[in-house]
C-alpha cells in the first residue's frame, strides 16, 4: 500500500484550499502542493482531492481499478457508489454519461456530484473561453485528452440549474475547475 | 513548526467535521447564494460569539494564513480580540489588523472599506441565514420558494416598507439577489456595504452556526440589492466627515463624547481610519 499525504492534516487542508481556489476561479490552473503517492492510473491531483474530501460519509465512484480502489478505501474509508448515487467520482478514462451522475434536486442542489475528471493536459491557452461567476471577463483554458462531445454534453446540463455537476479537471499535479455555473465557448 | 500546526486538531475542529464543512463550502461556491445545510457539531461557545463564522474559518485556515477579525468594523472589540487569540492559540496562525495583509478576514456586521483583492477570503458570521424567515418561518416552505425562485413575497414586503416609510426601510440586512438566481441575506451589514459584495475580487463565505447553513458568493459575481424601479436602492451613510481622518466615503459610527449630549462621527472601520492621515 503506497502512502497518502505526508501529513494528513496539512495535506488535506492545502488540497482543500486549492480546490476552493480553483472553484472560485473557474478555468484557472492550480498546482497542488501536497501530493500523495496515488497508484496508477490515478493522477496525483485526483488522489489528493479524494483524500482531502472523502470519508465514510461520501459514496465514491471511480474507474481506476483494483489497486486504486484498495488505496482509496484504505486512506478515505469511502464506500463505493454507482455514478447515480456517488457524491464524488473519479474518471481516469472517458467518463460515463454526465447526465447519469447525481445532479441533486432543485431543493438540494448541493447533492449534485463532484467529478474529478482526469485529462492529458491543462494549459492557460486558446481553446475554450470560459465565463460565469468567479471570472471577471473571460478565462482561456486549453484541455487535451477529453472525449469528443464533452462540451455539448456538459452544456446540456446547464438548463437544469440549480441542479448540476461540478467538474474538477486533473492532470498530474494540476487542477482546473468547471463548476456548474461556468459557460464554455469553444473557439473555432 | 509548533505543535499547533502539526497536531491532529489544527484549527480546533476534528478532521471529520472539517471535511464535512469543506464539502459544504465547495458546493456553496458552485451554487452562489444557495444555503447549504451542514451537520454542525455543537461548539462550546454561545451562538452570539459567531460559531458559524468560527467553524468556517477553522475549516479553511492553514499555517500560511494571516487572520484578521473585525466586529462592527473594529479590530479591538472584546469579541474580535478573543476570536483572534483563539485562532492564534489553537492554530498558531499569524494575525493582523490590516485588511491588506490578511488572507482571511472574519467579520461581524461590516465589509472592510479597503477593497479585497484576489485570493482574500471574507468570512461572515451570520445570525440568521434565511432572508425569507420573517415572511415564511417554515423551513420546508422557504426551501421550496428558493428552489422555485419564487421571491414575490419579499418584493411585496419591501414595497410595503416603501409605501409606509417612503424609502427602503431595511438599512441593515437588506436582501440581495446573487447571480440573478438566489435571494440571499448579506447578514446584518449596513445597506451601505451591500454594493461592495457585487463583483468583489475576494471570496465571500457565510457561516450560520445555529441554523447550520453555509453559503457563498464567489469572486466576480453579480450581487444586486433588492429594489424597485421607482424606488432604487440607496446605500445610506451619515452626511458627515470622520472626526478623526476626515473621510467622506467611509461608513460612520456615531460616538457620544460626553454627558452633555456631545457626539461625533468616526469611521466604523478602525484599520481604514488609522491608515489615513489625521485631520
Ligand atoms: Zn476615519
Amino acid at each position: 500500500m503506497t502512502p497518502g499525504f505526508d501529513n494528513p492534516v496539512l495535506g488535506a487542508q492545502s488540497s482543500f484550499r486549492a480546490m476552493l481556489h480553483a472553484l472560485s476561479h473557474p478555468g484557472r490552473i492550480i498546482r497542488l502542493a501536497d501530493l500523495p503517492a496515488a497508484p496508477a492510473p490515478l493522477a496525483p491531483a485526483a488522489g489528493a482531492a479524494a483524500l482531502a474530501m472523502c470519508d465514510a460519509d461520501t459514496l465514491l465512484w471511480h474507474d481506476a481499478g483494483e489497486q486504486a480502489a484498495a488505496w482509496l478505501r484504505f486512506h478515505t474509508g469511502a464506500p463505493w457508489g454507482a455514478p447515480r448515487e456517488a457524491r464524488f467520482a473519479i474518471a481516469t478514462g472517458a467518463p460515463p454519461p454526465l447526465a447519469g451522475f447525481c445532479l441533486g434536486s432543485d431543493e438540494a442542489p448541493q447533492d449534485g456530484a463532484t467529478l474529478l475528471l482526469q485529462v492529458a493536459g491543462l494549459e492557460a491557452a486558446a481553446g475554450w473561453l470560459l465565463t460565469g461567476p468567479g471570472i471577471q471577463h473571460e478565462t482561456a483554458l486549453c484541455v487535451t485528452g477529453l472525449p469528443p462531445g464533452f462540451v455539448a454534453e456538459r452544456a446540456a446540463l446547464g438548463a437544469l440549474f440549480p441542479r448540476g455537476l461540478d467538474i474538477i479537471l486533473c492532470a498530474d499535479a494540476l487542477i482546473a475547475a468547471l463548476p456548474r455555473t461556468t459557460s464554455i465557448r469553444e473557439r473555432a | 513548526m509548533n505543535a499547533a500546526l502539526t497536531g491532529y486538531n489544527f484549527g480546533y475542529l476534528d478532521e471529520a467535521t472539517k471535511r464535512m464543512i469543506r464539502r459544504a463550502l465547495l458546493k456553496a461556491v458552485c451554487i452562489p447564494g444557495h444555503q447549504v445545510p451542514f451537520g454542525a457539531r455543537e461548539m462550546p461557545l454561545p451562538y452570539g460569539w459567531g460559531t458559524g463564522g468560527i467553524q468556517v474559518t477553522a475549516s479553511v485556515l492553514g499555517p500560511d494564513d494571516v487572520l484578521k477579525v473585525i466586529d462592527q468594523g473594529a479590530d479591538d472589540t472584546t469579541n474580535a480580540v478573543s476570536i483572534r487569540r483563539f485562532f492564534n492559540r489553537v492554530a498558531g496562525v499569524a494575525t493582523t489588523e490590516s485588511t491588506a495583509e490578511a488572507t482571511i478576514i472574519q467579520t461581524r456586521h461590516r465589509i472592510p472599506e479597503t477593497p479585497l483583492s484576489e485570493g482574500q477570503i471574507l468570512v461572515y458570521q451570520v445570525p440568521m441565514p434565511e432572508p425569507l424567515f420573517r415572511l415564511e418561518p417554515r423551513v420546508a416552505e422557504s426551501t421550496r420558494l428558493h428552489a422555485m425562485a419564487e421571491y414575490g413575497l419579499m418584493q411585496v414586503k419591501l414595497y410595503e416598507d416603501i409605501a409606509r416609510q417612503g424609502e427602503v426601510a431595511t438599512s441593515y440586512n437588506h436582501p440581495v439577489m446573487v447571480n440573478h438566481r438566489y435571494l440571499m441575506s448579506p447578514s446584518p451589514i449596513p445597506a451601505f456595504d451591500n454594493p461592495k459584495m457585487h463583483m468583489n475580487a475576494g471570496l465571500q463565505l457565510f457561516g450560520a452556526g445555529r441554523e447550520k447553513r453555509i453559503y457563498a458568493v464567489p469572486p466576480y459575481t453579480d450581487v444586486r440589492s433588492l429594489d424597485f424601479e421607482d424606488h432604487p436602492f440607496k446605500p445610506v451613510r451619515a452626511p458627515h466627515a470622520c472626526a478623526i481622518c476626515g473621510s467622506e466615503e467611509s461608513y460612520l459610527d456615531e460616538v457620544i463624547t460626553d454627558d452633555q449630549g456631545g457626539r461625533m462621527h468616526v469611521c466604523s472601520d478602525t484599520d481604514y481610519c488609522a491608515s489615513r492621515p489625521p485631520v
